[in-house]
């Protein structure tokens, strides 16, 4: 492969790892500098090897990391720099400070580049710059759990990294904190463009911060996009399923006069994209986000209802605040259609548990995912 | 008052203290961090001591001080000189008898240091070396202080292991213990009555001083 030579696609960090154990690894993803990128996926999917692996802290089988135009990684070849080599900046999840210094000493051993005598200012600069002023002096066992967060990342960054690595950075600290914190993050992108890799298990959390999310399962990376594209068009079932997304069923493509359909039960569903490239007869996994299912009112037909008309049975209705999560059951399949409406219209339409209803399925909604293996498409 | 004892017993425990603190940092470290096959039996190897008879410890190695033996051989060959009833020897019957008193609380120590901090050392760009210095040798201070009294304040009451291998030759080989220990058997209560209290006076100061220095620490892990 040859070296990029755009200085800013030079600073990109490219991640390709594999090995069949102990920890399987097939991942395959980047970060360009100044994208966030999120690795997304439950414990145990090797989201903290990945990124120790990119630290130099962890040593896998097979693969190649590139980082700022160099060769951080290459099993092949039997490259592999050492941690201080690397220059990453890696917040732990458990902040690893020193427990025997204080907060400006804690930066101050990230900062042996400089000479003796600036270092103890560039650490108080630092820390002013995570809001931390005046607390140089203080010991990691007399900050609060966002304070010593702070201090992590003033010291991962104290060094000037080439990438920035955090390892679920706010998952030790209270509800309050963790919005607090996320805020700074947000801003303190715009001042660092440098590759950031957060590692998350949080969906929310990896929504509402990253770029680009990349969903792993057991240490294989299945999809990378942005997250509004990756909630509404997964690229598998299995995908579907880590992001906690339901409304996942299987159908045939069917043809008729009028092109082709998806045949779900006794339903023949108009599909805005997707089904050209399928032949008829095959079996295909569909997925329709919560957003485009839309409920028929009683007795006042509203606009949308000609749209793949489909009726179910309510058998759950939960009630949270303002929001009521309904899920219809069908006769032809297993699986219920989960969507979500105001309470007061839920209310309005007189929605109760046993009751026959009316839904639309938007044929912009429902995402094609055929039944074949997962290709990524640069292999 | 058996000055000579008096003199022998703190050289021997200085000397016993220096040499084995290096040893033990080394040992310790390498047992807390390592995973082996053969580390139980390693362990229990560092820990035998312990739980033998000072008089058996004793025995074996009086058995391998001799010039017969392979040990003592070796020792005569490159040195000339024997072990037995020598004061090297009583060192060297010291550093193995003590060896679990420096090793086991610095390993305990190193133990207790988590992984990651080894590991935000390196990602902040310190060298191993580096490391150690900076981050791994002021968290296990107090284990090391702690070695250095447990292996100081045990070699200067250390009886069974010195007798057997050194028996009591003045200036050479005997201690303050087993100079009360003589005293006590030629009836001389009182002789035996003051270096007792020498002992106590020594033994006290020492443990003192060294859990002075353990306590100055400001930070605690949180």
């Amino acid at each position: 492969m040859a070296e990029p030579e755009l200085p800013a696609s030079q600073a990109r960090l490219a991640v390709q790892l594999q090995q069949a154990g102990p920890i399987p690894l097939d991942a395959d993803f980047h970060c360009e500098p100044g994208e966030l990128l999120a690795l997304v996926g439950p414990s145990g999917s090797g989201k903290t090897t990945l990124l120790r692996a990119i630290a130099g802290l962890y040593r896998p089988a097979r693969g190649v990391i590139h980082c700022a135009g160099e060769t951080w990684f290459d099993a092949e070849a039997g490259r592999s720099l050492r941690p201080q080599q690397r220059r990453v900046g890696l917040v732990f999840q458990d902040y690893a400070l020193f427990p025997h210094l204080d907060a400006r000493a804690n930066v101050m051993v990230a900062l042996d580049h400089l000479p003796a005598a600036e270092r103890g200012r560039a650490a108080e600069q630092w820390l002013a710059r995570v809001r931390l002023d005046g607390l140089a002096g203080r010991l990691p066992s007399e900050l609060s759990g966002g304070q010593r967060q702070r201090v992590a990342l003033a010291r991962a960054l104290a060094r000037s990294p080439r990438v920035l690595l955090l390892d679920e950075p706010f998952s030790a600290v209270d509800q309050v904190t963790r919005r607090r914190l996320q805020r700074e993050l947000a801003l303190l992108r715009e001042e660092i463009h440098i590759p950031i890799v957060l590692v998350t298990h949080d969906l929310d959390e990896a929504a509402a911060l990253a770029d680009r999310l990349c969903v792993l399962h057991a240490g294989r990376s299945l999809q990378q996009a942005p997250a509004e594209q990756l909630f509404r068009r997964p690229a598998s079932p299995e995908v579907a399923r880590l992001l906690d997304r339901h409304n996942v069923f299987t159908g045939r493509v069917a043809a008729d006069d009028e092109g082709r359909r998806l045949q779900w039960g006794p339903w023949r569903l108009e599909v805005a994209e997707g089904l050209a490239g399928l032949r008829p007869g095959q079996r295909v996994s569909w997925y329709l986000p919560p957003s485009d299912v839309v409920l028929h009112r009683r007795g006042r037909p509203s606009r949308g209802e000609r749209e793949n008309p489909v009726q179910g049975q309510v058998v759950e209705m939960a009630v949270l605040g303002g929001i009521t999560s309904v899920a219809l059951a069908f006769d032809h399949c297993d699986d219920t259609l989960r969507f979500e409406l105001p309470t007061h219209a839920a209310r309005r339409n007189g929605l109760a548990r046993g009751e026959a209803v009316g839904v639309s399925l938007l044929a912009d909604g429902i995402h094609l995912m055929p039944d074949a293996p997962v290709t990524h498409p640069d292999r | 008052m058996d000055w000579p004892a008096l003199s022998v017993s703190l050289r021997l425990a200085a000397l016993t203290s220096l040499l084995l603190i290096p040893l033990g940092l080394w040992l310790g470290r390498t047992l807390a961090l390592s995973r082996f096959r053969g580390k139980p039996l390693c362990e229990a190897l560092v820990a035998l001591p312990l739980v033998m008879p000072p008089t058996v410890l004793g025995f074996y190695l009086m058995q391998s001080f001799g010039q017969q033996a392979p040990f003592g051989a070796v020792w005569a060959s490159l040195t000339g000189t024997t072990l037995n009833f020598t004061f090297s020897g009583i060192l060297l019957a010291s550093l193995v008898t003590n060896l679990p008193f420096a090793v086991q609380p610095i390993q305990r120590a190193f133990e207790s240091i988590p992984p990651n901090l080894r590991e935000a050392a390196w990602c902040s760009g310190l060298s191993p070396g580096r490391t150690l210095w900076r981050i791994e040798l002021p968290l296990v201070w107090p284990g090391l202080v702690s070695a250095l009294a447990l292996t100081f304040a045990h070699t200067l009451g250390e009886f069974g292991v010195i007798l057997m291998v050194g028996g009591s030759i003045d200036g050479e080989t005997r201690t303050l213990a087993i100079a009360i220990y003589d005293r006590v058997q030629a009836f001389d209560e009182s002789g035996a009555a003051v270096m007792s209290a020498m002992l106590l006076l020594v033994s006290f100061l020492t443990i003192g001083v060294v859990y002075g220095l353990a306590g100055r620490r400001r930070w605690r892990r949180g």
